[in-house]
């Protein structure tokens, strides 16, 4: 059997990863999916645990359940907002969206 | 008498009410509040004859029981209670029947003197007040209600001689009168504290129980407090070192002179050392007594040779009283309380009748001046023969009142102190010269002024002389000493003795001496009472003064000028007392300007000094510390704001440092 440690190092991999992209694109939408990245970084982890850890009981699976319903919610959100920024100001670009400032 | 006693109170409430209503709805009805005064005194009177008659028919009952409370009013000091009420006892008794009687016949008359006073109404309002004060004194049952009857007349005494105050040795007669016996009262005031903390009580039965312990236990204190409370007596009554005042409370009207001479102010000293009499005494030795003794025969002695020098006929009677009450205190000195009290009685008979006699006079011709009189027997008749009876009656000539109860003074001081029985028995001749020489001066001879034209008083006015004459022949014979032959026995064996001997019976520390009847006591005092009459019959009577012609004594030389001038006591108190007080007065006028407001002017200038250091404080270091915190938080605010970058990615990179670093330290700590 796989051991748990490679789930949590992939896992791990996927997280800094998504943290890279999250803070390294300069693009909206390259940030958001740098988020997703790190919320199914999570999901494995949770997944992982459940199944090694704590067989007997759901909460794990659960927990990644709701953690995907969130995920979903936040990328539709997050796109919409997107939209409305590239519909006001014509850029999706990180770096120009510093209006709330000193 | 438990059922009596209820009427008590009202005696002097009622004068009270009749002062209140002249004073409030009488003004200007003049001869209707001079009605409303006199029902009053009269109701008043009245009251007091239905005890004093009560009294006297439960004798010898009576005299022997303690004293019949009443207390009218309780007044809650702490643990225990002030009561303030009343008593009958043989003293209070003997005093009800003069105070009202003579206060009656004073009223009557004053109706007549005061008639046409602008100020009418208003003198009986202050003379039924003056009454209330007296009558008060004499029911009281404690010191407390005593003293502010005592002050009431004191207000009282100051508006009446003051009564015309437009004059102003009026208007500084008042003012003399009501500051001397306010000496007294001062003194009285601390005696009456040192009772009530030493026994606790201010009750005269309780007192004179409490005094027996604090003169075992603190004998000083006793002998201070006794000499404050004769310090009030004192001032009230008259006495040498403060007699000042009563001469000059002659600017008052006559019928004013009369009822202070006679009926309440002064006796009311004389009073209070009666009512007071254990506290004297219950020291052994009894050192405040000889103090009483002394001062009051000195009196009588004293303002006797005065009264020689006097040209003022009202003068020459209030010199006499000053002598007349020296003899009362000087017999409470002596032990002698009844011939005291019966003196007092006596003597308030037929100083009334001598007064309101002066006032008849006064009221006949306009002046005071005796120099200015003569010959007014014939105009004046019954001025005249009351005036006479009174004056005989003063000056000691069997049968009348004033013999009987002299003569029994001068018997106590026989037996008790040849120095006082001398100095009494030459006030007495001193007394008897000076009454003749003023009835020669004012009744006999010519008139010396042509201008005046007498003429009798109105019957409002001799009516009371002739009813006080009848007292001043009478009232004497309660007092005939029992040992007297036939007479003695006939009068009932001196029932006023019987009357008041028992007053201190409960009290076994108080010994009143017996006196017995002293034939050659007797015998000197009419040979002296003759001797004086007779030499003023020949200074005075033989050759009537004329017009113009001076005092025949006035060849006395320096004696004469010594007693006219008073002995000068009026300008050695103002050289001395008087300018020592203003004196000090202004001795204190330049400490409070030189030292008490420099003190304050530089506290205040200091004040106001630091003021200014501490405003310079406040501007440079507290508003300093507080604008720069402001100025701080200011920079640093603004050097920080530069992390507010606006860049998400910014934010979420220092979020991602924090976890990190906080990872760490949780890892590794």
């Amino acid at each position: 059997m796989i051991p748990l440690s490679w789930y949590l190092i992939v896992a791990a991999i996927i997280f800094c990863i998504g943290l890279y992209g999250a803070l390294a694109r300069r693009n909206a939408i390259g940030v958001l999916m740098g988020i997703e990245l790190m919320l199914n970084a999570v999901n494995i982890n949770l997944i992982a645990f459940w199944r090694y850890i704590t067989p007997e009981v759901l909460t794990g699976q659960v927990f990644a359940l709701f953690v995907i319903t969130v995920a979903a919610a936040e990328a539709a959100i997050g796109l919409a907002l997107i939209i409305s920024i590239f519909r006001n100001r014509e850029t999706v670009t990180v770096e120009d969206l510093d209006m709330m400032k000193w | 008498m438990e059922g009596l006693i209820r009427l008590v109170p009202l005696i002097p409430a009622i004068p009270l009410l009749s002062f209140a209503v002249i004073a409030i709805y009488l003004r200007r009805y003049h001869k209707l509040s001079s009605y409303v005064a006199v029902a009053a005194i009269f109701i008043s009177w009245l009251l007091s004859m239905v005890i004093v008659l009560s009294a006297v028919a439960q004798m010898p009952h009576f005299a022997e029981e303690p004293a019949v409370h009443l207390t009218l009013l309780r007044v809650p000091t702490g643990g225990t209670s002030l009561d303030i009420g009343v008593q009958i006892d043989p003293l209070t008794v003997a005093l009800l029947f003069m105070v009202p009687t003579v206060c009656l016949m004073i009223f009557i008359y004053s109706t007549g003197y005061m008639h046409g006073d602008p100020r009418y109404s208003r003198f009986f309002a202050y003379i039924s007040l003056f009454t209330t004060g007296m009558l008060g004194l004499v029911v009281a049952d404690n010191l407390l209600l005593l003293f502010i009857c005592w002050e009431v007349m004191g207000l009282c005494s100051y508006l009446l001689i003051g009564f015309w105050f437009e004059k102003p040795s009026a208007m500084w007669a008042g003012l003399k009168a009501f500051i001397t016996t306010r000496i007294g009262d001062v003194l009285l005031m601390l005696g009456m504290v040192l009772l009530y903390t030493q026994t606790g009580a201010l009750r005269f039965e309780t007192v004179f129980a409490g005094v027996e312990r604090l003169a075992e236990t603190n004998p000083t204190l006793m002998y201070v407090t006794a000499l404050l409370v004769f310090g009030g007596a004192v001032g009230k009554s008259a006495q040498f070192p403060l007699h000042v005042w009563l001469p000059d409370a002659m600017e008052g009207p006559t019928p004013v002179s009369a009822l202070i001479h006679a009926a309440t102010m002064v006796a009311a000293g004389v009073f209070l050392v009666a009512r007071m009499f254990p506290i004297f005494v219950v020291l052994s030795g009894m050192p405040a007594l000889a103090w009483v003794a002394a001062i009051g025969a000195f009196t009588a002695f004293f303002a006797s040779t005065i009264a020689i020098a006097q040209d003022d006929i009202k003068r020459v009677l209030a010199y006499s009283t000053i002598s007349q009450l020296g003899y009362m205190i000087m017999a409470l000195g002596l032990g002698g309380f009844v011939a005291a009290v019966f003196h007092l009685i006596t003597h308030a008979f037929f100083k009334a009748l001598l007064f309101l006699g002066s006032g008849s006079v006064i009221h006949g011709v306009g002046t005071n001046d005796m120099m200015e009189m003569g010959g007014l027997r014939k105009k004046m008749p019954y001025t005249f023969w009351t005036f006479l009876i009174g004056m005989l009656a003063l000056a000691g000539v069997p049968p009348l009142a004033g013999f009987w109860s002299k003569d029994e003074i001068l018997a106590v001081a026989f037996e008790q102190n040849m120095l006082i029985w001398v100095m009494g028995t030459l006030a007495a001749f001193i007394t008897a010269f000076y009454m003749t020489r003023q009835v020669f001066l004012t009744f006999m001879g010519q008139p010396r002024n042509e201008e005046i034209h007498a003429h009798e008083s109105p019957p409002a006015m001799y009516v009371p002389l002739i009813i006080l004459a009848i007292g001043a022949v009478l009232i004497g014979l309660l007092g005939v000493p029992a040992e007297l032959p036939v007479l003695g026995p006939l009068l009932g064996n001196n029932p006023f003795h019987h009357f008041l001997a028992e007053q201190f019976s409960q009290w076994h520390y108080v010994h009143l001496p017996h006196v017995g009847f002293n034939a050659l006591v007797m015998l000197i005092s009419v040979v002296m009472a003759g001797g004086g009459i007779a030499l003023g019959y020949l200074v005075y009577g033989r050759k009537p003064l004329q017009a113009g012609q001076r005092d025949p004594l006035e060849r006395m030389g320096a004696v004469w000028t010594l007693l006219r001038n008073k002995y000068y006591i009026d300008e050695i108190y103002r050289a001395t007392i008087i300018r020592g007080t203003i004196l000090l007065a202004d001795l204190f006028f330049k400490f409070d300007q030189g030292v008490i407001d420099f003190i304050v002017n530089l506290i205040g200038k200091l004040t106001e000094r630091w003021s200014y250091v501490s405003g310079l404080f406040d501007t440079y270091v507290i508003d300093g510390i507080v604008n720069g915190v402001g100025r701080v938080t200011s920079a640093v605010g603004q050097e920080l704001r530069y992390i507010q970058t606006g860049r998400v990615q910014n934010y979420l990179v220092i979020v991602v440092i924090s976890v990190v670093l906080l990872m760490g330290v949780f890892l590794y700590m």
